[in-house]
């Protein structure tokens, strides 16, 4: 067997899962046995795929395969433990596979992956949590990864998915199909949990940025299949496509050194075309819907720089419109904060810094606020200030690359002032 | 006669794959391709962005723009080649050289009725 065999298979069972697993939970009605379900169906997809060629569709042949190996295992098990209804009997004999294939075609598994990813954003559960076992369930990913990912200890993040699991089992979640409006609800938080998976890349800092950056990978593939089951809402159109520009840049995000690299000292050249315009095309035709909301606005905002060919294309103009609308949506000073820098290249720095002044208070902690009005008073002359801003963005830093960043600024600053000190003796 | 070979597949699992999937596929089928592009059998090549970035015009008064093509078949239209060949068994033996290229998905051969070969940049 090659590699390219072996890589097929991956994909295909990575591809299958949401719609596997959510089909077993909706037999098993328990998360543990319907992964464990599925682990077992994978492991002799491993050793049957080989041999006997691709099934006509994965998922229905996992869905077969786990659900038979599972209730074996129940049946063979002491434990008095009652079996699901068997409401309709499947056996490995004939052709079952196709008859489920077909059955499952329609609105099965749709519903089976929106219950999935709705399970696993339950509103009882902290976003980290929510993110957590969202990426051990419904993308796989393994507990040492996401520990991994999100910098803590396997045996820590082994809790908190744990924690998580009891937490769903506990709260009775229903199984039914949820009605439309319920669902619109939940498509908000499942949408949000997308988001925040791919943020959690996104903000990686140079020297983890090979670890994070499967997380952006993993969020666009979710983003895309979500929008594969909700193809006319534009929000989930907005999401997808401000994943999409955004991680078009990732690598030119950071140099050699792993140094964060400015957009608009980035290389251009290294944005990820067709990335770009798979965005740029979901999020013209969002706006066509004529209902826009936060992700679409993102999108328009990250969409503009996109098409900028070079950084003095930039319509920042518009951008300050875009901010201007996001702020009425999701009033946020991090939002005003980033408003401010599309400000200052409209009208200059001064009226910049004089919008972020009343932030101050409700920003005190947080690293890009110093960082951004360093650079304003930088940019002002006024450089001892800036300096004091710079030194407290450093004190703020979560990475070492963001720290790196400042310190370039502050270097900046020493060569700029030493010829004037010297002019001035 | 030219033929359409249209190329039916998953789209999630494509969606999958690994760049170096992706890109062990596309070498593969660089190699079919070049073969064909010296013998002056191969016309434009397309691949297309995923069916949740299309758009559809329907025809009415006035023209609707709507989503998707609603792709609810587990196989999408992923993308095409424009062949010239002498009959219908040649365009097969070309098409099963670009299967063997990239295993799994579908091949639909069409001849081509009127061609116009266009000017856009690609």
């Amino acid at each position: 067997m090659s590699v390219t065999d072996t890589a097929w298979i991956d994909a295909a069972l990575t591809s299958a899962r949401p719609q596997a697993v959510g089909a077993l939970l909706r037999y098993f009605r328990n998360l543990d046995t319907a992964e464990e379900a599925f682990q077992n169906a994978c492991l002799r997809a491993l050793k049957s795929w080989p041999q006997n060629g691709p099934p006509r569709d994965p998922a229905a042949w996992l869905i077969m395969v786990g659900r038979n190996v599972a209730i074996d295992d129940i049946r063979r098990s002491k434990k008095q433990e009652a079996l699901p209804d068997d409401d309709q009997a499947i056996s490995d004999l004939g052709d079952a596979e196709e008859e489920l294939a077909e059955r499952l075609d329609g609105s099965h598994y749709r519903d089976d992956i929106l219950r999935l990813l709705f399970i696993c954003c339950h509103k009882d559960l902290p976003p980290t949590q929510q993110i957590a076992l969202a990426l051990r369930i419904v993308s796989g990913l393994s507990v040492k990864q996401i520990a991994r990912a999100f910098l803590v200890s396997e045996a820590a993040m082994e809790q908190r998915i744990t924690r998580a699991k009891a937490r769903v089992a506990d709260a009775n979640v229903p199984f039914e199909t949820p009605g439309a409006v319920e669902r619109s609800e939940r498509l908000a938080s499942v949408a949000a949990m997308i988001y925040l998976i791919f943020n959690e890349g996104y903000s990686a800092s140079g020297d983890t940025a090979e670890i994070r950056s499967p997380l952006c990978e993993e969020a666009i593939r979710l983003a895309r299949l979500l929008l594969r089951l909700f193809q006319s809402e534009p929000e989930i159109m907005g999401l997808t496509a401000l994943l999409l520009l955004q991680h078009a840049r990732a690598a030119a995000r950071f140099d050699a050194d792993g140094q964060v690299i400015l957009l608009d000292d980035q290389d251009r050249s290294l944005w990820n075309e067709k990335l770009i315009a798979e965005g740029l095309a979901l999020i013209d035709k969002a706006m066509r819907h004529r209902r826009s909301g936060p992700y679409q606005v993102q999108a328009a905002i990250a969409a503009l720089h996109a098409r900028a060919e070079k950084p003095e294309d930039t319509d920042w103009t518009q951008i300050d419109l875009l901010y201007g609308a996001l702020e009425i949506m999701q009033p946020s000073p991090v939002i005003t904060l980033n408003r401010a820098v599309a400000v200052s290249k409209v009208k200059g720095p001064e009226a910049a810094l004089e919008m972020i002044e009343p932030l101050a208070p409700r920003l005190a902690s947080y690293f890009h606020y110093f960082g951004v009005r360093g650079a304003f008073l930088m940019q002002l002359g006024r450089n001892e200030e800036a300096r004091v801003a710079f030194d407290r963005a450093i004190a703020l830093a979560n990475t070492t690359a963001e720290a790196a960043h400042i310190r370039m600024h502050i270097d900046r600053l020493m060569r700029d002032s030493q010829p004037r000190n010297v002019k001035a003796k | 006669m030219l033929y359409a070979i249209l190329c039916y597949h998953d789209e999630d699992m494509v969606g999958s794959w690994s760049k170096e999937h992706d890109a062990s596929v596309m070498q593969k089928l660089s190699v079919v391709q070049d073969k064909l592009a010296k013998q002056g059998k191969l016309g434009p090549v397309a691949r297309l962005l995923p069916t949740t970035a299309a758009t559809t015009l329907r025809k009415e008064n006035p023209p609707l723009v709507l989503d998707g093509p609603f792709a609810e078949t587990k196989e999408q239209l992923l993308g095409f080649y424009l062949v010239e060949g002498k009959n219908l068994d040649e365009v097969l033996d070309i098409a099963r050289d670009l299967g063997e290229a990239n295993p799994g998905g579908t091949y639909e051969i069409r001849p081509v009725g009127y061609f116009t070969p266009g000017s856009a940049k690609t």
